[in-house]
């Protein structure tokens, strides 16, 4: 990393990474999934992409406009908007996308203080926002190229799926979810560059797959848990979401308290719970543990605390 | 007191209950049925109406028998009082508008322990006269009315499209269901509170009414733990009150 040494107050070690570097490197990462969303489901993908990046960007910009503080520019605006948008089901109206963008920015970012301040993922937020408005709308998964139950909604009605196809992506679901490769690439180029590291996701997938393996009723059964780790949005979660800088916990012992929780979780939901689908409602939980998280697992300063030292 | 002072004061009493100290929007009491009830607009005029009912007339009721109750039993007291009117309104409720009894349902028993009413039977009514104690009611009433009304209007509006069970939105409006579950509760009411403290600081920048910002004023500061306020008032030597604005205009 390139350090420059700044005579003036401190800090006077400051790295080169900004927040813009950082945003378009994630937006990048995410052009493989988007990509291979529109392949998969037509130009009908395209359009929802543009719609909510549009309406997320425009929000942002209104608001920079009514605070006299324009933010757009740091293009958080722009991976938020991607991620509502790969998140979407195509067969959606296109105004939905639309809708979840203005209540990303609008409610869950900027009223809570813009970026750095919200307490929860905005795209995911949005996201649960058009789940429980729209049910029908956003869990219907039927559209030109594919008109079955997601692998995961078949799983669950203990139906026999493709996994290979689930690897590659030629399955129904949201647009961005349903490539494993196209995710992991881009989570890969992530991981070089050195804007995420592997304690959330590797915590979160690791754990997710022991409780798949002790909880989900099927044993040993690695069909079964390959299906359950390439279906639905745990990858596009675990790497773009549960790793946002903002919502989650800064200490290292406490992002794989998180990794860990969101595994369990995401189980639960997925085995447990009525829904063949957890992984949003998991992150958007632990994002409210953070602050917890993060109480329980700060590290002790040196020579401070311990016994003896403030508790009494 | 003279008649016109008591009537001047009923007056002040129905502002300060609709405005002033809000109990929804400004004093923030009452939130459990406000959150819970409120998904249309029907419902939030049916339970604001009800508590009205029941404020007005617990405060009058306290109010004249302040001097009787012994103050170390006055919350049992007031809550046997209160308890006795919202059974009242129970009854009738069940017996002439028995869909609006099924959509409040247990919301109504939890009247009795709405802090508006205590709040007000505790902070005005015991140590105030009976007719503006029942102006207080009647203005806190209305005030919760209201409050509970837009509230209801907008989830109603947003979460089905209609208002009091009219459709005023285009056939091709989606309902956006979330606004009749819990979380759209609490989007309305902040969304709502944000608005009217937009006007108030707007109306108080502009020179009109700067009382309105120090809403929810006991005006005892000896007992206030408002560290936020910048208003003192106090009795000077020769005992004329003194009120002290320390905040700075051009900085808020």
């Amino acid at each position: 990393m390139d350090r420059k040494l700044r005579v003036s107050s401190n800090p006077h070690i400051r790295s080169k990474v900004t927040t813009n570097g950082i945003m378009m490197a994630v937006a990048l990462a995410l052009l493989p999934a988007a990509g291979f969303g529109i392949y998969n489901f037509g130009i009908r993908a395209l359009l929802h992409i543009l719609i909510t990046v549009a309406s997320t960007v425009l929000t942002e910009f209104l608001f920079g406009l009514y605070k006299k503080k324009l933010t757009v520019t740091d293009l958080s605006a722009v991976v938020t908007g991607l991620l509502l948008a790969l998140n979407l089901p195509v067969g959606a109206p296109l105004w939905i996308g639309a809708l979840g963008g203005v209540f990303a920015i609008l409610v869950v970012k900027m009223l809570f203080g813009g970026l750095g301040q919200n307490f929860m993922n905005p795209a995911l937020a949005a996201r649960c926002f058009l789940l429980i408005s729209f049910p029908a709308l956003m869990t219907n998964f039927t559209c030109d190229a594919y008109t079955g139950a997601t692998p995961l909604a078949a799983l669950k009605a203990g139906e026999a799926v493709n996994v290979t196809n689930m690897i590659i992506g030629r399955t129904a679901g949201t647009i961005g979810e349903t490539s494993m490769i196209a995710l992991v690439v881009g989570a890969c180029l992530l991981i070089l560059l050195g804007v995420i590291d592997l304690r959330i996701p590797g915590s979160y997938i690791v754990s997710f797959a022991l409780f798949v393996l002790l909880f989900g009723g099927r044993g040993m059964d690695f069909q079964f848990l390959s299906a359950h780790l390439a279906g639905g949005g745990l990858m596009l979660g675990a790497f773009f979401m549960a790793t946002d800088y903002v919502t989650r916990p800064i200490t290292v012992r406490g992002q794989y308290v998180f990794g860990v929780f969101l595994g369990i979780m995401t189980g639960i939901f997925r085995i447990f719970g009525p829904g063949a689908e957890g992984v949003s409602y998991a992150i958007i939980l632990g994002n409210l543990l953070v602050p917890l998280i993060e109480k329980v697992t700060m590290p002790r300063a040196f020579g401070k605390g311990g016994a003896g030292h403030g508790r009494k | 007191m003279g008649k016109t002072n008591s009537m001047a004061g009923a007056g002040e009493r129905l502002v300060n209950g609709l405005v002033k100290e809000n109990p929804t929007f400004v004093l923030m009491l009452g939130m459990c049925p406000t959150l819970a009830v409120t998904t249309s607009a029907v419902n939030g005029f049916g339970m604001g109406a009800t508590t009205l009912v029941v404020l007005a007339l617990s405060n009058l009721i306290i109010s004249l028998l302040r001097n009787v109750i012994p103050k170390k039993v006055r919350i049992p007291a007031f809550i046997v009082i209160i308890a006795s009117f919202v059974t009242v309104v129970q009854l009738l409720l069940e017996a002439y508008l028995p869909f609006l009894n099924d959509a409040l349902g247990v919301y109504i028993p939890l009247i009795v322990v709405n802090c508006i009413i205590l709040g007000r039977a505790e902070s005005y009514a015991y140590s105030n006269g009976p007719v503006p104690s029942l102006f207080d009611g009647i203005g806190m009433g209305l005030g919760f009315t209201v409050a509970l009304t837009c509230i209801g209007a907008v989830r109603e509006l947003l979460g089905a499209g209609e208002i009091f069970g009219a459709r005023v939105m285009p056939q091709a409006f989606t309902p956006i269901g979330i606004f009749v579950l819990a979380p759209g509760a609490f989007f309305v009411l902040a969304a709502l509170c944000a608005l009217q403290n937009l006007v108030k600081i707007r109306g108080a920048r502009a020179g009109k009414d700067t009382s309105k910002i120090g809403s929810g004023c006991s005006e005892d500061c000896m007992n206030c733990g408002e560290k936020g306020c910048g208003r003192r008032k106090f009795y000077d030597d020769s005992d004329d009150l003194v009120v002290e604005d320390l905040s700075d205009p051009a900085d808020s």
